[in-house]
């Protein structure tokens, strides 16, 4: 029976978000309705966490905006997002890295993760 | 009490799926309950010439046939279908729509937006106190508080009437209810594989029966 709901689901599951970890940097292509126009927002930052499962998988990316701290969370699979742009990887040993929040400046920056492929 | 019979009410079986989300047309998230509600047939219809009253019974269900009573599968005969596991009569003012043994298909019955009542049989909650049953505030945290945090307090008076009153709120087994959820919105009907997308939450655990019926309260308002 749980199959169904799961073949329910993967009706309106998205199967063009590209793969990616806390850590990651994104550009999410938001789609803006403002009246009847729509146009596309771009909210770039980190990916501090990843969570739920299924269609219900959310993700959440922060940013520094105006030197504020900007979290927006977004579902995975949401028709709001035009399309998820993987800018870098971030080299992190943890799934949620709330301790961002906590620094600033150079401190928050992310490693970037340095490809090691078998054949390189 | 003749007003509600003279409802017309529409109904069906189904058995609760479980929840997942979907979006609607301004891509805002919607809860969903899936109900699978397929193969419900008409298995008698009531009238007031013979019965006193009209209502559509309707059964919904795989049995396997050696299972069936055999005046159970006499019946099933007479409205001419392959037995069922459960019947219901669903109480309305027009069966003149419904004919013996018609199959009644989700997409017929109920239109998307269209509010319904939906009743099941709630999750068994074993013996629950009275914070838990009944909404209770217990008794503090601290403050000289002695193990008696989720207890109910006093009962009642003393000398007079030197007895609990009947009636008074304890703790006890709860939930296995009988419970309907009101005003819930048809979010969407797949006709393909019968099954009903209703928003928000319905009683009883997933493969719980339970019974959609048009929304009570929209009926009673078009009177």
């Amino acid at each position: 029976m749980p199959n169904t709901i799961d073949a329910l689901a993967a009706q309106t599951a998205r199967d063009d978000v590209p793969e990616f970890r806390a850590g990651d940097t994104l550009k999410v292509h938001v789609r803006v309705v403002e009246g009847n126009r729509s146009r596309i927002q771009l909210f770039q930052g980190v990916c501090i966490r990843l969570q739920g499962s299924g269609i219900g998988r959310t993700f959440t990316v922060r940013k520094i905006s105006f030197g504020v701290g900007v979290e927006r969370t977004f579902p995975l699979h949401t028709p709001i997002i035009d399309r998820i742009e993987l800018v870098t990887r971030g080299d992190v040993r943890r799934a949620k890295l709330y301790y961002l929040r906590n620094l600033r400046g150079k401190a928050a920056k992310i490693k970037e993760k340095r490809e090691t492929s078998p054949g390189a | 009490m003749s007003a509600r019979s003279e409802r017309n009410v529409r109904g069906l079986l189904g058995t609760k799926l479980g929840m997942t989300q979907t979006w609607d047309a301004s891509n805002h998230v919607v809860p969903v309950t899936v109900i699978a509600a397929g193969t419900n047939v008409v298995t008698q219809i009531r009238k007031p010439e013979t019965d006193g009253y009209t209502a559509v019974q309707i059964g919904f269900g795989e049995i396997e046939a050696r299972k069936v009573t055999k005046p159970k599968a006499g019946h099933f005969e007479r409205a001419g279908v392959t037995p069922r596991r459960h019947l219901v009569e669903i109480r309305t003012s027009d069966v003149s729509a419904y004919e013996l043994g018609q199959e009644l298909n989700p997409a017929d019955v109920f239109t998307v937006g269209e509010l319904v009542d939906v009743t099941g049989t709630s999750k068994g909650k074993g013996f629950a106190g009275v914070m838990k049953r009944h909404g209770f505030s217990g008794v503090g945290a601290s403050h000289g508080a002695h193990r008696n945090h989720r207890k109910p307090g006093s009962i009642g008076a003393c000398a007079t009437p030197a007895r609990v009153f009947k009636g008074v709120r304890m703790a006890g087994r709860m939930g296995t209810d009988r419970v309907t959820t009101q005003n819930l919105t048809v979010h969407a009907v797949d006709e393909e594989r019968g099954l009903i997308l209703i928003k928000g939450a319905v009683p009883g655990p997933k493969g719980g029966l339970v019974v959609i019926r048009s929304g009570a309260k929209v009926l009673a308002g078009n009177q």
